[in-house]
């Protein structure tokens, strides 16, 4: 299987990795049944501001990869808006392409037999066991209660071996003096970073801003919800179609989930 | 001082002068000092909120424990998600941070401004702001 990355940055191009390490998708795409009432559902309510993140919730993503088309980037962009960087900011301005910022990607995939191609967004799949959190040695990487895999950029010491040990090549990591931050993202030279299922939206009972730019655009390839609850929309699809984790064979159990490869 | 005799007179005025003099150095070396003193730091010359009479805690207390307010913050905020408003710094830009004449908010941290003013003065470096946002509004479009 055969992959070429891009992103809708201009003048990056994010790194072209070896591809014995990228073996992840499998063999063919399995065989999908697209889900018929496939829609997006508000979260159900927003978490009191003074309460902490609750263990009775487990996020996790649902990404249709037949719904996602080649030439649009709205997921990229979109996050690049809300949490500052690429496009998103004047920033980084001085790095090269390949140390720039990479929340979100998007991953072309093509089966090698066939010559099917695959379209799918990566970024941090939010693993119940996260390696990046194992290696971490300052406690900087972590997981919520609710299962979103962030970093503390308090006590983060840009060591990147958390760069190292994801599988996804989900984080990058700042190597210039920012200025330009959004508010509730703060952003900076020396940390590693990377997706937030957009935890400032989703505290407040928002969905991360990929799924909703996903969902304006009609193409509705992204699922967002609580896995813990038998009732949300990501849990009935997921019951209803079939799914993979990338590279399942680590045993990471991603909470990002991806149906028709 | 009275003079009392001609006879003495001489080693009294003498007395006299010494002591003026004295006095005069003095005064003239502690002016210098006060001033010198005075010309390397000045007190800073807090801009406060234009809006908002009254912090979340006392001035004196806001004075000696803001960072341990934020400090335990951060942690509720970025460990357990606890967003309270009261002592965060995002809370604390929101209110402090000036206006320029063209009514754009200035960098809290820029000279003369809210923190680096006071933290100029008492020479302690902060680095929030080398990640967190220095005014109350993302600067480009979104959020
Ligand atoms: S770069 Fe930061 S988050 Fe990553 S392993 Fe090192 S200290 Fe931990």
């Amino acid at each position: 299987m055969k992959e070429t990355h891009y992103s809708s940055q201009q003048q990056s191009s994010p790194p072209q990795t070896d591809l014995s390490k990228r073996k992840w998708i499998g063999g063919a795409a399995a065989l999908v049944a697209l889900s018929p009432g496939l829609r997006l559902v508000e979260l159900a309510a927003a978490k009191p501001n003074d309460q902490p993140a609750s263990s009775a919730v487990r996020w996790g993503m649902l990404v249709d990869t037949e719904r996602c088309t080649d030439s649009c980037t709205a997921c990229v962009d979109a996050c690049q808006l809300e949490n500052g960087w690429g496009k998103g900011s004047t920033d980084e301005s001085r790095s090269r392409a390949t140390q720039k910022a990479h929340w979100i990607r998007k991953v072309k995939l093509r089966d090698r037999e066939t010559g099917k191609t695959h379209i799918l967004p990566l970024f941090c799949q939010h693993c119940e066991n996260p390696p990046c959190v194992d290696v971490c040695p300052t406690g900087a990487s972590f997981k919520r209660a609710d299962g979103i895999v962030l970093v503390d950029k308090h006590i983060c010491i840009g060591c990147r071996y958390c760069m190292m040990a994801c599988p996804y090549k989900a984080r990058s990591f700042i190597h210039e003096a920012l200025h330009d931050q959004r508010v509730l993202v703060p952003r900076g030279k020396g940390t590693v970073e990377s997706c937030t299922f957009c935890v400032q939206r989703v505290d407040r009972g928002e969905q991360p801003a990929c799924v909703e730019a996903c969902a304006k655009l009609g193409n509705k390839a992204l699922t967002f919800g609580d896995l813990s609850d038998p009732e949300s929309a990501i849990a009935k699809q997921r019951t209803e179609v079939t799914s993979r984790a990338i590279r399942a064979d680590l045993a990471l159990n991603p909470r990002v989930r991806y149906q028709g490869i | 001082m009275k003079m009392a005799g001609k006879t003495a007179g001489s080693t009294r005025s003498a007395d006299v002068q010494v002591t003026f003099l004295h006095r005069l150095v003095l005064y003239v070396m502690l002016l210098a000092m006060v001033s010198l003193v005075r010309a390397a730091v000045p007190v800073p010359d807090i801009p406060l909120p234009q809006d908002a009479k009254q912090c979340v805690q006392p001035k004196s207390i806001m004075r000696r424990e803001h960072f341990n307010f934020l400090y335990h913050q951060r942690d509720e905020t970025m460990r357990r998600g606890i967003r309270t408003k009261r002592y965060s710094l995002v809370n604390c830009v929101s209110c402090h941070a000036q206006k320029d004449a063209k009514q754009q908010y200035i960098p809290i941290n820029e000279k003369g401004q809210f923190c680096s003013s006071c933290h100029e003065y008492t020479a302690v470096k902060i680095d929030c702001f080398e990640c967190h946002a220095t005014v109350p509004v993302s600067k480009s479009a979104g959020q």
